[in-house]
């Protein structure tokens, strides 16, 4: 990240210097224009990928809404075979152990509203006490002013390179000997508090606020408590929201933590609950189309939020500069 | 999950006067220590408990036998050296560079394509986000759906393959194409993602630089490899590093698709670490394991570094 700042001052050079060049632009940008056989080309292979990003989740819905039996003797047929919604009722355990074995389900006991009841608890307060902590520490660190700060800063950040299996095992280890296997509290607590990444993406954040605002509300007498919630919070709000969403998915996302402490039943989020479905599922004749129902329950809610903040994610990822 | 992220933009409106740190004033030695020692309380509690303390005791452990039962029994350096001698850590680490290889090496130059393709011809954010959602998906559903679409019997994939009169693969169930076949998977998660951080590179490029070639009548292969690649060095270097950082701990699909197997084909470093952990119960030695792994990292991320010069940009 720290390496691209050079790049970036540059970035903004021509766009100053274009502007004193503006007459002659068009006739030099010219010859750059790809000729028509490679643009159509180069369309091509963007629509390629389009198709082989895309196709892969339709397939998924396609699977999930046929009747798993119908699978083997319509492999190739592109709509879902023998229409079905028997896949989705057997994983959110609306069907008898009977009616699941009959269509193709194991009859195991397999409740996805369960796993996603955890999920969204497990996310939720995962995300919303990592951005408001690492908040507050990112606010020490950028507008407090107190000796060792950039050295405490430091060695958060040093953390950042440990590779997360390296504190998994010490991790399991305290969550076990504190009694907290198989709950929520087991789930969450590691990633309650702070990621150094958190810290140090707010911490860019609040370094460059205007220094003004704040200034202003010190003349009237406001307490450092209230700046840091009327005035730097809601300034914030873009980026916290940014990084809010960044958590959010990665937390719904994560499988190893919460396999090694969270295997219950009673706290299995989505991810685990689904390699235990997968693992379940009768060898020989798996049960594909409940298999399909359950990653798309799995993966709808990121979908979603996805189609609504797509564009901002999209914008956010990369390195800031031109344009 | 690895993420890069842009930084932020800083807040619009308001005078950009902004500092970087706020500096520290006279009289004001101790400054707002008070404060930020509540303002960093939770935080700091975060990180001793669950990353400082961690981190010291998974070293600790590597030098123990430990079993969870029990307390640790300090012994000195065996579990390393039984690590030198045991055959399945050096096939775990073979499968590992095995697959980081695959993986970075297809992703990397696929990712580059498409983030020309966005930065030249396909600029509409649709495109963009289209080609990221994989990337918003779990690994562990990507993997699922793709064990399917994979299947030796009834997956679309191989139905295409017959098709084309071609002979049915074992994608996930066979030793030789067990690692290819998850390094492609991930490719497919991924390729969105690393082309969105390519492009933005891409776009910090000057124009004029461009200029200057076409001026020239520099051709456009000549453009690529001679201005956008060295330009594009730092960028790359960035997210090279970034991948195979994170390419080295894959775990998640192999656990919910092959398990490591069959037989050891796929068991990449991770997985061999887990199942030292929590099949075996031998906690000393898997976190011995974690060390090197920690090692190894740190040592590629280092030579990425310093050989590719990624802390030194072009353009000046």
């Amino acid at each position: 990240m720290t390496t691209t700042s050079p790049s970036r001052q540059d970035a903004g050079r021509p766009s100053a210097r274009r502007g004193a060049d503006a007459p002659i632009k068009p006739v030099i940008t010219k010859p750059r224009k790809p000729i028509n056989w490679g643009r159509a080309g180069a369309w091509a292979l963007v629509v390629i990928a389009l198709i082989v990003t895309i196709a892969p989740f339709l397939w998924m819905l396609r699977t999930a809404l046929s009747s798993n039996h119908s699978l083997a003797a319509n492999a190739g047929n592109l709509l879902p075979a023998d229409f079905s919604w028997g896949a989705f009722k057997r994983v959110m355990g609306l069907q008898t152990p009977e009616e699941a074995i009959a269509e193709g389900g194991s009859g195991a006991a397999i409740n996805f509203w369960w796993y996603l009841r955890s999920s969204i608890i497990v996310s939720t307060l995962v995300t919303a006490g990592q951005v408001f902590f690492s908040a507050m520490a990112a606010y020490a660190f950028s507008r407090l002013r107190w000796p060792g700060r950039e050295k405490v800063f430091a060695l958060f950040l040093a953390t950042m390179m440990v590779p997360p299996i390296f504190t998994a095992l010490p991790n399991f280890l305290m969550i076990k000997n504190l009694g907290l296997l198989n709950t929520y509290a087991g789930i969450i607590l590691p990633f309650l508090f702070m990621t150094p990444f958190a810290i140090f993406f707010l911490r860019q954040f609040f370094m460059s606020m205007s220094r003004e605002v704040e200034e202003a509300a010190m003349l009237d007498g406001a307490k450092k408590f209230r700046i840091f919630f009327q005035i730097v919070l809601p300034n914030a709000a873009a980026p916290m929201a940014t990084l809010a969403l960044l958590t959010f998915v990665g937390t719904w996302n994560e499988y190893f933590w919460p396999l090694l402490v969270g295997q219950d039943e009673n706290v299995r989020v989505l991810t685990v609950g689904l390699g235990v479905f997968k693992s379940q599922s009768p060898q020989g004749a798996p049960d594909w189309s409940g298999l399909m129902a359950a990653t798309l329950i799995a993966a709808l809610p990121v979908l979603l939020l996805f189609i609504a903040f797509g564009k901002k994610v999209v914008n956010s990822i990369g390195f800031s500069g031109v344009k | 999950m690895t993420t890069i992220t842009k930084l932020p933009d800083p807040p619009t409106g308001g005078t950009k006067k902004a500092g970087t740190l706020a500096p520290v004033r006279k009289g004001q030695r101790i400054g707002d220590l008070k404060m930020a020692l509540v303002f960093i309380f939770p935080a700091m509690i975060g990180f001793v408990v669950f990353f400082l303390i961690p981190t010291i005791r998974g070293v600790y452990l590597s030098f123990t036998e430990y079993s969870i039962l029990g307390d640790p029994t300090w012994i000195g350096v065996k579990n390393y050296v039984s690590i030198f001698a045991d055959e399945l850590f050096w096939n775990s680490m073979a499968v590992t560079v095995q697959y980081v290889a695959i993986n970075i090496g297809f992703q990397t130059v696929i990712a580059l394509g498409l983030a020309l393709l966005m930065h030249r011809v396909a600029k509409s954010t649709f495109i963009r986000g289209a080609l990221l959602l994989p990337f918003f998906v779990a690994n562990v559903i990507v993997a699922l759906l793709w064990f399917w679409m994979l299947d030796y019997q009834l997956g679309i994939v191989n139905e295409v393959i017959n098709w084309m009169g071609l002979p049915r693969i074992a994608f996930f169930g066979s030793e030789q194409w067990a690692i290819p076949t998850i390094a492609a998977v991930n490719v497919w998660r991924h390729m969105g993602y690393t082309a969105l951080l390519i492009f933005a590179g891409l776009q910090a490029i000057p124009q004029h630089v461009y200029e200057v070639a076409s001026l020239d009548g520099a051709s456009p292969t000549r453009t690529f490899w001679g201005i956008t690649i060295p330009l594009l060095r730092p960028v790359l270097v960035l997210v090279l590093v970034v991948t195979v950082i994170g390419s080295f701990q894959v775990f998640d699909t192999v656990a919910v698709t092959t398990g490591g197997g069959p037989i050891n084909a796929s068991r990449v470093i991770q997985m061999y670490i887990y199942q030292k952990a929590f099949t075996e119960s031998d906690f000393g030695y898997a976190s011995a394991l974690s060390v090197i792994l920690f090692v190894i990292l740190a040592l590629v991320a280092f030579i990425q570094m310093k050989f590719l010069k990624g802390n030194e940009s072009d353009l000046d």
